[in-house]
């Protein structure tokens, strides 16, 4: 029998990935949410204030858009604006090659994995080397970030210290202490050499065009020490209204996602140097991203876009812990993934389709979210959405006769009846798939049909 | 819409809405309910048309036939009364699901009426009707599983509410009890792998408590965690919670 691909893959992951995923998402999970209950009053309330103010935003984008574009503008930068994927990077490209610059640095950012500018750039000829550690090991190895906040949750020190050996970066060593240092050197002589620093962005505020970075490593830091040029790439969502708003988001994306009170390094660039600083990027350029996000907006799945990208979904997700991010085929796994990249795929909706299904719809995720989305909610609405269009869902009992039944009594009341059959019969005579996956795995009760509604109309009152 | 938008109780006398797997399978929790609930001097009546909630279809992404069962719902259980259901699952359909899949239909009004109306039956015990004490006896070490479809409500404290007031009830805690057993209604046979997987890691959880019975106020889990451990060869002894309050009144040992 066939049944859903992230069932499949779940099941041909090596024990020991899964194992280190669920570690790491278990322990994240839980000290994340000790320390917001040890810290505050009433961390719901905060979780939904922050819904309110992102989806405030996001409605609002036709008013804060052109706000922060005169914000950035008034403070030196350039502003650009990326309608699809292909046009981000060519934008970036384009800046780059007005440069004469050959040489990019790269804090992490998702919204790069998402348009694959690494690639893009490699492919004309441009170096673009990623520094956060994760996403370095990701790229030496051609690998995928499996998780939004920790790229590398499916590798062991192992393997990395394998990576490393292959790629000269001195003997097998597995020491993480060693592996650090190890990529510490050699990314220092990068920073040195490169031409552009490429960074996302948490936040933007449209009252200052403030961008704000947040980091454990201070690799956005290096990658804007020596260059000349920033770019910063950013997804248009990023939006909030106000400064003092981030004091609200900041305190919940540290310990939403990582279970810190507030990431190591937190950066508020607000704009290129200025001609009394001594040092910085001279020249800015905001590239603000699409792709697919206006369609979101119009969609009834909006509160997606509130999204933060801390990762706290992905760890409590029973279905994450046991599949991985890969399992998702897209650059946002876990339940934020499964909304959001079927979302963003327009129309190859039908390929991804089937992540939404991948949920017992437990509403753990929905439970952590520091912005409140209702992220079970989401994937039921995008569960009909494939249902109306069509898109062959395996394993799914089809629900016609079951409904046809479920709204005639008498015709309920006689399979009550007639259900007994499946005590007598071998569950591999009974042509129903639902019934035979249940059964592979699990005992089924005795069957009992109508037998409530005889002791109801009978027993001596 | 939640369950904080009911409406208050008046009378004392409810709609039992049983549940389609009371009706096939679990035919002594819905006799509980009706025994626990006649016991606080509500009278209950059944609905004789009732079948599903409606929720298979909902969460399988087929929400045109869902509304159909939906609607047949709605009709069955028209009136004034509450509607007492022994499970969460079922409870947050009528008071959220449906009126989800009924956003943009000309009748959820209907709809949300009757979620208005609906309550988990612990959560009615407690919170509808104000009993936080239980009468007679059950000696027993408890593991309670919190069903993730009461996450949001009062269902979950209202159960260990009147698990603790039991003499002879011995709640344990187990570990991870905020995740889910993995069954998840279609989502346990289309993902049987991943569904099985889960469930199997909650049992370990709630084996290493050592408890007597498993109690929880969804059938559902049970099912797909007692099938489970019985199919493994180590049976684990499930019992609603209307099980546990009945036996209680007849001051039952724990079997």
């Amino acid at each position: 029998m066939r049944f859903q691909p992230i069932d499949q893959f779940a099941k041909n992951l090596p024990p020991a990935t899964r194992a280190s995923v669920y570690q790491s998402t278990k322990t994240t999970h839980e000290k994340r949410t000790k320390l917001l209950f040890d810290q505050f009053a009433e961390p719901d309330r905060l979780r939904e204030i922050a819904g309110e103010i992102k989806q405030h935003a996001i409605e609002n984008l036709d008013t804060y858009l052109p706000q922060v574009e005169a914000k950035l503008k008034a403070n030196g930068a350039h502003v650009h604006w990326a309608s699809t994927a292909e046009s981000a990077c060519a934008t970036v490209l384009q800046i780059m090659r007005a440069r004469g610059a050959t040489k990019m640095v790269k804090a992490k950012t998702m919204v790069s994995e998402e348009i694959e500018l690494a690639h893009y750039l490699e492919k004309h000829g441009m170096e673009a080397l990623e520094t956060d550690l994760g996403e370095f090991i990701i790229q030496i190895d051609h690998d995928h970030p499996s998780h939004i906040v920790r790229p590398i949750i499916h590798k062991n020190r192992r393997e990395i210290a394998q990576s490393f050996e292959r790629e000269g970066l001195g003997s097998y060593n597995d020491d993480p202490a060693t592996i650090t240092q190890r990529a510490r050197h050699f990314l220092r002589h990068k920073y040195l050499a490169a031409d552009v620093g490429l960074t996302g962005a948490n936040f933007v505020s449209a009252e200052s065009g403030r961008i704000v970075l947040v980091t454990n490593e201070g690799n956005s830091r290096f990658c804007l020490a020596a260059t000349k040029c920033h770019i910063a790439l950013i997804g248009i969502e990023k939006i909030v209204p106000r400064d003092r708003d981030l004091a609200l988001l900041l305190n919940l994306l540290g310990r939403s996602g990582t279970a810190q009170d507030l990431t190591v390094y937190t950066e508020f660039i607000g704009g290129p140097k200025l001609p009394a600083q001594p040092d910085g990027p001279e020249e800015m350029h905001v590239i603000f991203v699409d792709n697919g996000r206006t369609e979101v907006l119009a969609s009834d799945c909006r509160e997606i876009l509130r999204c933060i990208r801390c990762g706290a979904c992905l760890n409590v997700c029973p279905v994450y812990r046991q599949a991985s991010g890969h399992a998702y085929r897209s650059v946002y796994p876990g339940p934020v993934g499964a909304v959001l990249s079927p979302l963003l795929a327009g129309e190859k909706f039908p390929q991804l389709a089937d992540l939404p299904k991948a949920s017992s719809l437990c509403g753990a995720c929905h439970e952590v979210c520091p912005v409140n989305i209702p992220i079970p909610d989401l994937l039921l609405r995008l569960r009909a959405r494939a249902k109306d269009e069509n898109v062959p869902s395996p394993g799914t009992p089809p629900m016609g006769a079951w409904a046809l039944l479920a709204s005639q009594p008498t015709a309920w009341r006689a399979a009550l009846a007639g259900g007994k059959l499946i005590d007598y019969l071998p569950t591999k005579l009974i042509p129903v798939p639902a019934l035979q996956a249940w059964a592979a795995k699990r005992e089924l009760p005795a069957w009992r049909g109508g037998e409530f509604r005889k002791w109801l109309k009978n027993r001596p009152r | 819409m939640l369950n904080s938008e009911r409406k208050p109780i008046t009378g004392k006398r409810v709609q039992l809405m049983a549940t389609c797997l009371c009706d096939a399978f679990y035919d002594d929790v819905a006799a509980a309910t009706v025994e626990v609930l006649e016991h606080l001097g509500v009278e209950v009546v059944f609905p004789e048309g009732q079948t599903c909630c409606g929720q298979p279809a909902f969460n399988g992404g087929d929400w045109a036939a869902s509304r159909k069962v939906v609607r047949h719902t709605v009709r069955t259980f028209a009136g004034e009364e509450p509607v007492v259901v022994p499970s969460g699952s079922c409870a947050a359909m009528m008071f959220h699901g449906a009126v989800l899949e009924f956003e943009k239909e000309r009748d959820v009004s209907d709809v949300e009426a009757l979620g208005r109306r609906t309550w988990e039956l612990a959560d009615f015990i407690v919170n509808g009707l104000g009993v936080k004490t239980w009468s007679g006896r059950y000696d027993a070490t408890v593991a309670f599983h919190r069903s993730c479809h009461s996450r949001g409500t009062q269902s979950g404290e209202a159960a260990l509410t009147l698990l603790a007031a039991i003499a002879g009830v011995k709640v344990v805690e187990f570990g991870e009890g905020e995740q889910c057993c993995g069954f998840g209604g279609t989502f346990s046979v289309s993902f049987p792998g991943i569904s099985t997987a889960m469930g199997a890691l909650k049992l370990d959880h709630v084996r290493a408590a050592r408890p007597d019975v498993f109690v929880s106020g969804d059938m559902s889990c049970m099912m797909h965690m007692g099938g489970l451990a019985a199919k493994e060869g180590k049976p684990i002894k499930t019992l609603h919670l209307a099980q546990v309050l009945r036996d209680a009144l007849k001051s039952k040992a724990a079997p």
